[in-house]
């Protein structure tokens, strides 16, 4: 058995969302860029050079790239082989996330009880950690600084098997027109289809981290990823909502079994300023 | 773009009238923040008759919820926040005077015909450019809620804060209309 420690863990899980907050993936960087490169309209265009100039001047103040530095949510694959000494795994990830939200000059956005209270923690815990366990021995973190602006343009759908696959094409295409300009596009598009109510949530969630350059490996899948993107860049809603030739960044699908009665179709969207950074410890 | 035109805030009756959906703005002066929780205490406030923390006539309001200042800084970053969530507290704040908002996205039909009748403007800052923006906030004070940590009140002091007229005082929108078909 390999051993990693609780401290080790604590200080990965800082070090990861200080690291979202501040520097944007340089994918994501890059396609912006490109963009505001090839933009037609001339407020869009505006738009996506304040978001180039803005990564600038989030390094230069030591400022996050958005007030709004999220929920955290902790994607962690475990090895077997790993025994995890010094405490709880999960005692260790949200102390990770509060020495980043508290040290770092991040924004506490958690509240206690979601109707009633609506008090805040204050210390951006709890994080919502989804642990799988995987071969091998070591530990994967995956962490996403999620904002709400775009977390609540998200719909999940319960299609069924006659939706087929132009169901599930409108359904994505619809939940990027119904949102418009109010996730800040543009936006990146995580999907899960099929697993059931919250499997498809949980892979739509994973899908706005993957980096852009990668495809889903079954050519249908993306075939439909290829098509779902220029069909919502077709929706002119563009940057900001100003209009123009980029709504989307990308689409990303992820599937997995289901029931013979089902077809779930969950649509994750993402700001573009997404905000991960993954560790292997 | 070059040559935008610079607005001061408070605004007035002439600069509102003035101001076209579609036109880029540099705004200079004083405005308030004010976000979900803020809007849900000053309407509440405004329905048992109590006076509010601020003036309300003539001021603009920003819909933002900063991260903490570092040091040295007046504030932290300091993007917009989606402004459909404060659609349903805004014509109370229109009654009241209220003649500009900062937010990003879209307006509900009721507050489009409450910014008409009450002669008021809806300016669009882009939302994720949270670092650029803070650098054309020049003070922040604490004026009321501070319970409500990055949700409270505070004054702030704009300069040359870029943004867009997405609705203006006649009803026009910059966004482009998605309707599902």
């Amino acid at each position: 058995m390999r051993e990693i420690s609780c401290a080790q863990i604590r200080a990965a899980v800082a070090q990861l969302f200080l690291t979202a907050n501040r520097q944007i993936a340089p994918d994501i960087r890059q396609a912006v860029t490109d963009a505001a490169d090839r933009e037609t309209s001339t407020a869009a265009r505006y738009a996506l050079s304040q978001l180039t100039e803005n990564y600038v001047c989030a390094e230069e103040d030591g400022l996050p790239i958005c007030q709004d530095t999220g929920l955290a949510v902790v994607f962690a694959e475990v090895g077997q082989e790993v025994r995890i000494t010094g405490g709880l795994f999960s005692d260790a990830v949200t102390a990770g996330v509060r020495d980043a939200y508290t040290e770092g000059s991040l924004r506490k956005s958690v509240v206690d009880d979601p109707l009633f209270d609506r008090t805040n923690t204050l210390d951006n815990c709890p994080p919502i950690l989804h642990t799988a366990l995987v071969s091998g021995d070591r530990i994967h973190l995956l962490g996403i600084a999620k904002g709400f602006g775009s977390e609540n343009m998200s719909r999940i759908g319960m299609l069924t098997p006659a939706a087929g696959e132009a169901g599930v094409l409108r359904y994505i295409v619809d939940t990027a027109r119904l949102a418009g300009p109010n996730p800040c596009p543009p936006i990146i598009v995580g999907v899960g289809i099929g697993g059931d109510f919250e499997q498809a949530a949980l892979l739509a969630k994973r899908m706005t981290a993957r980096p852009l350059n990668k495809r889903h490996p079954d050519p249908r899948y993306a075939a439909l990823e290829t098509r779902a993107l220029s069909e919502i860049n077709a929706l002119g809603i563009g940057a900001a909502g100003y209009g123009g030739v980029t709504t989307a960044l990308n689409v990303a699908i992820a599937t997995a079994p289901t029931h013979i009665a089902g077809l779930p179709v969950a649509v994750n969207i993402c700001c573009h300023a997404s905000r991960h950074a993954e560790i292997n410890l | 773009m070059t040559d935008i035109r610079e607005v001061l805030l408070p605004l007035t009756d002439e600069t509102v009238s003035s101001l076209r959906a579609g036109e880029p703005v540099l705004l200079t002066g004083p405005c308030y923040t004010a976000r979900d929780a803020a809007h849900k205490r000053l309407t509440e406030m405004l329905a048992r008759g109590e006076a509010l923390p601020m003036p309300l006539a003539g001021q603009t309001v920003y819909y933002v919820g900063p991260s903490p200042a570092p040091a040295g800084r007046p504030i932290g970053a300091a993007g917009p926040t989606s402004s459909y969530r404060m659609d349903a507290y805004t014509p109370a704040l229109l009654q009241q005077g209220l003649k500009g908002m900062i937010g990003k996205g879209k307006r509900s039909a009721e507050v489009v015909d409450a910014m008409r009748r009450h002669h008021a403007v809806y300016f669009g800052a882009v939302g994720g450019a949270a670092a650029l923006l803070s650098r054309h906030i020049t003070a922040c004070e604490l004026i009321a809620f501070p319970e409500l940590q990055s949700e409270a009140v505070c004054r702030l002091t704009l300069e040359r804060f870029p943004v867009l007229v997405l609705i203006d005082c006649e009803g026009r929108s910059a966004l482009v209309e998605t309707p599902i078909i």
